[in-house]
């Protein structure tokens, strides 16, 4: 006689649980949606607003003065071939998308990331939750975004913010643990509050490392951000999803290459703020 | 006459367990127990057991023993960063180990500042900003703090550094700034773990003669840790031998070179014997600064205190010997403006030819001593030995 065992229902549960809080918190999650899209429009609006030559001049500038005259030049050419592709103003929406989805990730990150290096409890509850949070297929956190804020632009925030939060938790706390004991023992010594000594020595030494951290949660923003299309996020992959849709390999790949750029010249930027900081 | 001095910090009972059953390895240890079956036993190692001790206002106390003696842990026990397990200290009236810790924060302000031994300078700071930093966390307002870490950092002779950072500067140097950011501090007790150990052994010896004439000028009560004779010796009022956690001998460098409490003292000092062999050319030093019979006490004061000494020997024209004269005295003359120093010039030393064996000298310094001369069969003056150099010189010998 076969033993019948009860299938676990966790997809339902899920299911009931995301039910309970979008009737329940309504009020909240349409509070941060309106919060959020002011802040998308307002610096799209802005991006926008600026003409393509001076944006990509004040792109320019920033890349020379930060990380030398070679990505000044390439910073140059690859936003006149994005320019020239008619993907200017998707790349603006992306870039958007991604800035202010790294502000919110990095203005949570950074102090949790800091409790958790302090609290030796705190860490072990964080770390396999951001385990988790990582292994997961990045789209899956598309699914309850929805019936959250809806389609479109706040949801994309949303998924892409707990997408790519991890490594800024995980190398903040990593940057604090690696401040060396002998150095904490001598704030000690000279009798710090805990206060005192978080901002006067372990922040301040373990910057490189958060910038680190704060780099790669910008790529995977970007990463996240070119996904959400598929939730109706405006921007460059919204350009590649229609491309898909309607079988023009062509201009997918176009789309693909302005990601590329605009993936290099944020990585190269914030790797330059890194090494300034360190050295 | 040691008993009668101001204390300090005052040691009772201190105990240390590493690990989580602490009463059940000061159990073991009442009955008798050691640590190595202590820690056998029960897993827990008997950092230190039962300390008792003093540190006297204005010495230099050295704790010195081999590693894993339990050095670092009486130390950090006195501005608690480490926690103690039983016992109590002592400073100004309040018991350390006991303090909640907004008080404890309070005392380590105002009574400790700490030199590491491998400097622990903060590689953010400029050399002025580290200087700075037990000022910056106190409060005190940005003028008066940049005043009183230059003023540190000239102290050890490092002005015109103020805005290097750590990195660029030698060990010697980075220690000094550790130094700097001690004193700057201004607090009533140094502590010195192991402060000088990474250095090179003529840069150690330098700091370890600055660290004598600051200490002399400052009179700042300090605790130096080191596991090196030689260094303990040299620099040392007293001495505090630990092994395995345990007070084995507290004395002056004299009594613990003359009468060693048990073998693990003895074996520490092994080069006593050599004191038959080396003499006082060995341990002699450059005469500094003599008088001469027809200065007046003005001029004789003046190269007295240029070159930081307490007394200075006075020679004829021919270099030879004429006697000694002391800086009270001298002083007392210019004040009642007296024009010559014969009358100050007296015999009250003692003087050896070069060839005299060095224990001879040991027995030769009383309490308050003054440097023996050598002279040669002429009675001219060729150097002088003074007590640190005599210990420092058979510590080394021993060693070799
Ligand atoms: N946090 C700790 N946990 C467990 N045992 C410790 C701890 N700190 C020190 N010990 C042990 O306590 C003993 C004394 O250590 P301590 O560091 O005070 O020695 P030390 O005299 O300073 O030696 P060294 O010359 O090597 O610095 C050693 O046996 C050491 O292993
Ligand atoms: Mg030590």
């Amino acid at each position: 006689m076969a033993i019948e065992i009860p299938r676990i229902e966790l997809g339902d549960w899920i299911e009931s649980g995301l039910n309970y809080l979008t009737t329940n918190y309504s009020g909240v999650t349409r509070g941060i949606s309106a919060v959020t899209q002011t802040g998308i429009n307002g610096l799209n609006d802005l991006l926008m607003w600026i003409p393509e030559w001076g944006l990509m001049g004040l792109i320019a500038l920033l890349c020379w003065r930060a990380a030398g005259i070679r990505l000044g030049i390439g910073a140059i050419l690859g936003l006149a071939l994005i320019w020239n592709l008619d993907l200017w103003d998707p790349m603006i929406e992306s870039l958007t998308l991604v800035v202010i989805a790294t502000l919110v990730a990095v203005v949570i990150a950074i102090p949790v990331g800091i409790a958790a290096a302090l609290s030796e409890r705190l860490y072990r509850v964080i770390m396999p939750v951001l385990d988790f949070m990582q292994t997961m297929p990045a789209f899956v956190y598309l699914i309850p975004a929805i019936p959250f804020f809806g389609i479109g632009s706040v949801s994309a925030i949303f998924a892409t913010v707990i997408f790519s939060m991890p490594p800024a938790i995980r190398f903040t706390t990593l940057g604090i643990r690696q401040v060396p004991k002998d150095l904490i023992e001598a704030a000690d010594a000279f009798g710090s509050t805990p206060s005192q000594k978080l901002f006067k020595v372990q922040l301040p030494l373990s910057l490189p490392t958060v910038m680190a951290g704060i780099n790669q949660t910008i790529m995977l923003a970007l990463s996240m951000v070119v996904i959400a299309a598929m939730i109706g996020a405006d921007g460059l992959g919204n350009e590649v999803w229609r491309a898909i849709q309607r079988l023009r390999p062509g201009d997918g790949f176009e789309a693909g290459i302005a990601v590329v750029i605009l993936a290099m010249l944020l990585d190269r930027l914030t790797q330059s703020f890194r090494k300034t900081r360190k050295s | 006459m040691s008993e009668t001095r101001p204390v300090k910090i005052q040691v009772r009972g201190l105990s240390k367990v590493f690990g989580n059953q602490p009463k059940k390895a000061l159990e073991l240890r009442d009955q008798g127990q050691k640590r190595p079956e202590i820690l056998e036993q029960t897993g827990q190692t008997l950092g230190l057991s039962n300390i008792d001790f003093d540190v006297y206002e204005g010495e230099l106390l050295v704790i010195m023993g081999l590693s894993g003696s339990g050095k670092s842990t009486l130390i950090r026990c006195l501005n608690r960063l480490i926690d103690t397990t039983e016992g109590e200290i002592i400073i100004d009236g309040e018991n350390i180990p006991t303090l909640s810790t907004k008080e404890l924060l309070e005392c380590r302000r105002r009574h400790f500042s700490m030199v590491f031994q491998n400097f622990a300078l903060f590689p953010h700071r400029t050399v002025q900003q580290n200087a700075e930093y037990g000022l910056e966390i106190r409060g005190v307002d940005k003028a008066e703090r940049t005043e009183t870490a230059r003023n540190a950092l000239k102290q050890v002779g490092l002005d015109g550094w103020e805005d290097a950072l750590p990195s660029q500067l030698s060990g010697g140097m980075q220690q000094r700034v550790g130094l700097a950011r001690a004193l700057a501090n201004d607090s009533s007790v140094l502590l010195m773990d192991e402060a000088f150990s990474a250095l090179d052994p003529l840069i150690r010896k330098d700091m370890q003669q600055e660290l004598l004439e600051l200490q002399h000028r400052m009179k700042k009560t300090t605790v130096f840790i080191t596991h090196d004779l030689d260094e303990a010796l040299n620099i040392g009022d007293r001495i505090i031998l630990l092994k395995d956690g345990e007070i084995v001998q507290i004395g002056t460098p004299e009594q613990i070179l003359t009468a060693p409490a048990d073998e693990y003292v003895e074996r520490f000092i092994e080069g006593v014997d050599m004191s038959r062999i080396l003499t006082a050319r060995h341990a002699m030093r450059p005469v500094r600064a003599t008088a001469r019979e027809d200065d007046g006490p003005r001029t004789a004061l003046r190269k007295m205190s240029e070159n930081g000494l307490d007394s200075i020997y006075v020679t004829s024209r021919d270099r030879k010997l004429v006697g000694l004269i002391d800086a009270d005295s001298a002083d007392k003359a210019v004040k009642e403006g007296q024009q010559s120093i014969q009358s100050l010039i007296h015999q009250n030393f003692r003087s050896v030819a070069p060839d005299e064996p060095l224990h001879n000298l040991f027995a030769m310094f009383s309490d308050k001593s003054f440097p023996i001369a050598v002279v040669d069969e002429e009675r001219r003056l060729l150097g002088v030995v003074v007590k640190g150099a005599v210990l420092a010189e058979l510590a080394e010998a021993g060693d070799n």
